[in-house]
């Protein structure tokens, strides 16, 4: 057995946080970044006698990301108790769903970079509320812990993959194509550092033996804040575990299930302390909150205001607009607005291949280097439009649009007050014709040439009217000039 | 005739009418109160100050000639279960003994807003867990009838002080016969509304399910205008029927005709003391003489529900009381170690019989057992609910006893749990089925201890069950009666 037998097998468990603008069970805000505490209300601190009562639109977000994830809805909505001591959880319990989720069974097609698109199924997708953050002072050796209930009772939808990755690539597709879909779908704005997506992963080897294949005991890792982060604990847990199958030969069932936790700073994973009571939740169902019909209505009236979805959207780009599946793929992954801009784009330019490179090329730059998104772009798409239309028809050359694409951006210019800060101006059809007349009385020897067979003399009248007419399409003078001879002839 | 034997409807036509103040009422009370409360100490925080001031308050509005709440002057005690923002919220436990709340429970709100004057937090059984209210932190509540005996419980607190003249009005919660075991043992009247008729916003969860607010008053027409000013949805219980309040007041005195009274007989047999059962048996033939048919009714199930809701309720109430751990409020004890801190806290924080029933709570849903004893409990709670059903298919309430004793001597059970909790025997039921019960008056016991009459009905059937109540109350006068205090 070589280690490139051995199967390295991923599942993810993915929590969003649903971009409601009050908490799961209260009308607190879930604002980011407020000062400790200021968002709490008796009823997300857990006071006694408060009383959960559920924010309808968490429900709605998390029943669209479910459709979207091709899933079952439950035609019952319940919630359950998780129950665990801890600081952070007021209450000593979580309002979660245990064997109702929201949504289940359903499916992801990732597009891993390189290699063939690829199913991942999803087991389930379920509402939960959120913790409170507790801060822990160990720098000084003290016990001091603050906590901050904030964030407690905002709602998040956990969603969690069968193990059907195989791979730190394929995991980074998963995440990316669930991030598109619910950025799309504006279920969670999915922002990793303010904790509105976190991932664990479960990751353990399947080794081929000739009993056939052994799996080795799964290892959950934690603190993974990063998709890079995602990544590189992946390949280093697949490493580590490789090494200890060889050490100590350990099978699924023969150790419990443990937790690593990565280490960004060392580049590793480092087991965590297990929790002695973790084990049992005691879940049962929240009586404080009536189980709901969910009515098929509602679902089929959810499903048909999801819209166009990625996955879709790649596809109708390639057909309508005949672009490949590399640049089809690159406007959408950069999310909903872009390709809006993209198709005004083609529409009002009438070039949608043009529209996509100039979209690739020039916006996604710009937007790059000044770190801002298409939402505040200040080259209008229509305006933009109309550049690229000039172009088309031959009334501005590539560089010198690119030039004016500049300033319009730079100094957040019209097209025409752009052009007319750069001096350009467009040149009337009369007007060139009466400067290639000029030219060509004033070179008697270049007509000769021409008429001669030498094409490549007019060349030099060309420069000649460039220098004469800045504005001067090339293109043009030189067909008004070989067509003025031709006549002259 | 002093103001303290007046009806809580009459107290209203009194204040109405201009010939007694608010302020006379509750300083008559409150004198009352610096009288008996040290024998009886029903009231773990008097309010008789703030009481006066409302009173005045209340008063000068009545004669300015506006418009007022359909309680407006009349005192009324509230179990100390009931959130309030103004006073301390105990829930009789030391750990909750400083815990005031930032805000108001929906029945407190309503309260306020009929006008109601708030004169005490009524002692109670720890978290309303037991019947006897010896189970409160701060010491046990005596029955009026006989200071050597328990008030029965949880509401403990709220029946005695109707009882002894402290209200004439009092809020109580039942989770599994805490209104009206006490009410049966103190010789008043005690609702248990249908579940959701009450908002339990603001009531301190014991077994969320069964838990109810309802009111104890002297007569079936007090409770009814009492219930009336609670009742209703409340938005922010999620539990909540979507209806509107009650209006049993203005329906009370009209006659049922044809009624149709259901007979448990199985509760009026072994276990059920022959003073008890003689009372009930002549309050079925009071029943029959104004008309009413008598039909015998089984309730097949009825024997599990016990067993049933010795499960249901410690198995919620482990949840709801999880949150009783040092960290964010109430007693802490300072430890070096998180779980030391949680472990020392509760443990010094939360009486026996809390202890008791956290533990077989989280028994009962531990992984292995969850089976066995939770979901199971669910289905025979199921099975009880559909006999409730079954019988109401042929009858429009059901009659019985409240207990099968009259009140048990302060610490004659304490030291034996099983025997408290078989005392639930014709109560549980009820909350299982989450339809409405009441417990009125119906005869004394040769010690001269109250027994109650146990009427059940359908879900939101109370205004029936207190119109039945008031034709009995009309041709009797049980509940007339004071203790010799």
């Amino acid at each position: 057995m070589s280690d490139a037998d051995i199967v390295l097998v991923i599942g993810l468990e993915v929590h969003v946080q649903l971009q409601t603008a009050s908490k799961l069970f209260c009308g607190c805000s879930t604002k980011f970044g407020q000062p400790p505490n200021t968002q709490t209300c008796p009823v997300c601190l857990g006071l006694p006698g408060a009383l959960p009562v559920l924010n309808k639109e968490a429900f709605r977000l998390g029943a669209i990301a479910g459709l979207a994830l091709n899933c079952k809805i439950s035609p019952i909505m319940k919630w359950d108790r998780k129950n665990y001591f801890y600081p952070d959880l007021p209450k000593g319990y979580q309002i979660s769903q245990f064997d109702l989720p929201l949504a289940y069974e359903g499916y992801l097609e990732t597009l891993p970079e390189g290699g063939e698109p690829k199913t991942i199924r999803i087991i389930r997708a379920h509402l939960e509320e959120d913790a409170g953050k507790s801060m822990h002072d160990e720098a000084a050796g003290t016990s001091d812990s603050r906590i901050d209930l904030n964030r407690t009772g905002t709602p998040l939808l956990e969603i969690v993959s069968e193990p059907d990755l195989r791979s730190s690539q394929e995991a980074r597709a998963y995440l990316d194509e669930l991030k598109l879909l619910m950025t799309y779908l504006a279920v969670s704005d999915c922002n990793m550092q303010e904790g509105s997506l976190r991932v664990d992963a479960n990751v353990n080897l399947h080794i081929p033996g000739p009993d056939g294949v052994i799996a080795t005991p799964i290892v959950e890792i934690k603190n993974l804040n990063s998709f890079r982060a995602v990544e590189r604990a992946i390949d280093y847990e697949a490493a580590r575990q490789i090494d200890e199958w060889e050490d100590r030969g350990l099978r699924l069932g023969e150790a419990p299930k443990r937790t690593f936790g990565w280490d960004d700073q060392k580049e590793r994973t480092v087991e965590q302390r297990q929790k002695e009571e973790s084990s049992d939740y005691r879940y049962f169902p929240d009586p404080d909150l009536v189980p709901v019909t969910v009515t098929t209505q509602f679902v089929e009236q959810l499903q048909q205001g999801l819209g166009e979805l990625p996955a879709a959207l790649r596809a109708r780009l390639q057909s309508q607009y005949d672009l490949d599946a590399y640049g089809a793929n690159v406007l959408v992954n950069q999310g909903s607005s872009l390709v809006a801009y993209f198709e005004k784009l083609a529409a009002v330019s009438g070039n949608a291949r043009r529209a996509s490179n100039w979209v690739q090329q020039d916006v996604l730059r710009v937007l790059n280097e000044t770190k801002t998104n298409i939402e505040g772009f200040p080259v209008a798409a229509s305006q933009m439009g109309e550049l690229l239309r000039l172009v088309e028809n031959g009334k501005l050359n590539t560089s010198r649009a690119k030039d004016v694409f500049e300033e319009m951006f730079q100094a957040k210019l019209s097209l025409g007050d752009a052009m007319k800060s750069l001096g350009i101006e467009e040149v009337s059809q009369d007007a060139l014709v009466d400067l290639c007349r000029e030219l060509l009385n004033a070179n008697p020897k270049v007509v000769a040439d021409v008429s001669g067979g030498k094409q490549q003399a007019v060349g030099a009248l060309i420069g000649q009217a460039k220098k004469r007419n800045p504005n001067a399409d090339p293109g043009s003078v030189r067909k008004i000039l070989l067509e003025l001879i031709q006549q002259m002839g | 005739m002093s103001l303290l034997q007046h009806s809580a409807t009459d107290l209203l036509s009194l204040l109405q009418s201009g010939d007694v103040t608010s302020q006379q009422v509750v300083q008559a009370y409150s004198d009352r109160a610096a009288t008996v409360e040290d024998q009886v100490h029903a009231i773990l925080q008097p309010t008789w100050e703030s009481a006066l001031e409302r009173a005045e308050e209340i008063d000068r509005r009545r004669s300015a000639g506006e418009l007022l709440g359909s309680l407006a002057g009349l005192p009324v005690a509230v179990k100390d279960i009931l959130c309030t923002d103004d006073f301390p919220t105990t829930c009789g436990s030391k750990i909750l003994e400083t815990f005031r709340p930032p805000y108001n429970a929906t029945v407190i709100e309503k309260l306020r807003a009929a006008d109601a004057i708030l004169v005490g937090k009524t002692n109670l059984d720890e978290f309303a867990m037991g019947s006897s209210t010896e189970n409160s932190a701060f010491g046990p509540t005596h029955n009026p009838w006989d200071l050597t005996r328990v008030p029965g419980g949880s509401s403990g607190g709220s029946a005695a002080s109707v009882s002894a003249d402290l209200a004439p009005l009092a809020i109580g919660t039942d989770t599994g016969g805490s209104i009206r075991q006490p009410a049966a043992f103190c010789g008043v009247t005690g609702l248990k509304p249908t579940y959701g008729r009450v908002s339990r916003y603001g009531l301190v969860a014991f077994a969320s399910s069964l838990d109810q607010a309802g009111p104890f008053a002297r007569s079936a027409q007090d409770t009814a205008l009492l219930l009336d000013a609670i009742s209703g949805h409340d938005a922010r219980d999620s539990t909540s029927a979507n209806r509107p309040p009650t209006s049993a007041f203005a329906e009370v005195e009209q006659p049922l005709e044809s009624l149709r009274v259901g007979v448990i007989r199985e509760q009026l047999g072994e276990g059920v003391d022959d003073e008890i059962r003689v009372a009930v048996e002549a309050s079925l033939q009071a029943f029959q003489q104004m008309g009413a048919s008598l039909i015998d009714v089984q309730l097949p199930h009825a024997r599990y529900a016990v067993a049933t809701y010795y499960i249901v309720a410690p198995c919620e109430a482990s949840g709801n009381l999880a949150r009783y751990d040092g960290a964010h409020y109430g007693l802490r004890v300072e430890s070096p170690e998180l779980g030391s801190m949680y472990s020392a806290s509760r443990a010094r924080g939360l009486g026996e019989e809390v202890k008791r029933r956290i533990m077989l709570g989280t028994f009962a849903l531990s992984s292995g057992y969850n089976s066995r004893y939770y979901l199971k409990s669910l289905q025979v709670r199921r099975l009880i609910r559909n006999d409730y059903d079954q019988a109401f298919e042929n009858v429009d309430l059901l009659l019985g006893p409240t207990t099968p004793t009259t009140a048990f001597r302060i610490g004659e059970k304490s030291d034996d749990p099983l025997s408290m909790y078989l005392g639930d025997l014709f109560t549980v039921g009820t909350n299982l089925a989450g339809i409405s019960g009441l417990s009125i008056p119906c005869g004394f016991s040769a010690a001269g201890l109250p027994i109650g009459l146990h009427l059940q009905g359908p879900a939101f059937s109370e205004t029936t069950l207190l119109r039945a109540a008031h034709m009995y109350q009309s041709v009797t006068d049980w509940h007339a009666r004071r203790p010799p205090l």
